[in-house]
């Protein structure tokens, strides 16, 4: 699929390949800046990576530590007394944030997670000691670096959100203003230049 | 005078973690509306500089009123 985008500055008509846009958009998800990527649109490929990965990791890296185990802040959990509605945010950085599905999955089935990282913590204490400290023990250590690790990690899922619709439909097109429009035609008339826009003058 | 103790006992470098995150947002949302590098860059500086002044703006308002209860 191709479209083609008008750019107001320099009024020149650029035309980007999107080749599959669905299957670009899925790949944009899986790794941020990998639809880019199969597209050829190398810039803003490398843009996504390094913007939205580096936000993701240093995220990753305030909400954790090695007293609490690394990696703590994302983690999924529908528990009542827990339920993480930041995870819905940051999944949609994609294949970053899976390790913590399959950590929530393998604790709600009653096995032991693959280490703290990205496993969802115990809600009582000595509930389950392998599991590491309690939600409310981490919050105690980290304090608003937990809350900081929150926001940098959903922020991140929330902006890798944008970059697959990027992949999918190509960059908005800066609309332009109708008075804008009026101006440019009223100006060309005083001008006397009608080489580009009055089909009526030049059918004329 | 709430505010101002607040921000002093978090300290005001916490303000600092507010701009990784401006800057990956201005260019991200930059890069959404353009194909062009530079005018990516353009338009994420544009950003920033409306973010930070917005913020800044809140700030001012929510400690004038503050000042004023």
């Amino acid at each position: 699929m191709t479209t083609e985008q008008t750019d107001t500055k320099s009024e020149q008509i650029e035309t980007i390949n999107l080749k599959d846009p669905i299957f670009a958009a899925f790949l944009a998800w899986l790794i941020p800046g990998l639809g880019h990527l199969y597209q050829g649109r190398f810039a803003k490929a490398i843009l996504f990576f390094v913007c939205i990965m580096s936000t993701f990791v240093y995220g990753l890296y305030l909400g954790g530590d090695s007293s609490v185990g690394w990696g703590r802040v994302v983690y999924a959990s529908w528990r009542p007394e827990d339920r993480r509605l930041y995870y819905l945010c940051q999944i949609g950085v994609g294949l970053p944030a899976l390790p913590a599905l399959v950590q929530a999955v393998r604790v709600r089935g009653g096995k032991e997670p693959f280490g703290l990282f990205m496993a969802p913590p115990p809600l009582v204490e000595g509930d389950d000691p392998d599991r590491g400290p309690t939600v409310d023990a981490i919050h105690r250590r980290l304090a608003r670096y937990f809350q900081l690790g929150e926001i940098y990690t959903s922020v991140a899922g929330l902006l890798n959100v944008l970059a697959m619709l990027d992949a999918w439909a190509g960059p908005v097109a800066p609309v332009k203003r109708e008075d804008e429009e009026e101006e440019k035609a009223k100006d060309r008339k005083t001008s006397g230049d009608w080489s580009e826009t009055d089909t009526t003058r030049k059918d004329a | 005078m709430t505010d101002f103790l607040l921000l002093a006992s978090n300290g005001p470098h916490d303000l600092w973690y507010a701009l990784p995150l401006i800057v990956a947002v201005s260019l991200v949302y930059a890069a959404t509306r353009h194909e062009d590098t530079r005018l990516i860059l353009v338009h994420a500086v544009r950003t920033l500089v409306w973010i930070v002044g917005f913020m800044a703006v809140v700030f001012v308002l929510l400690s004038l009123l503050t000042w004023l209860a």
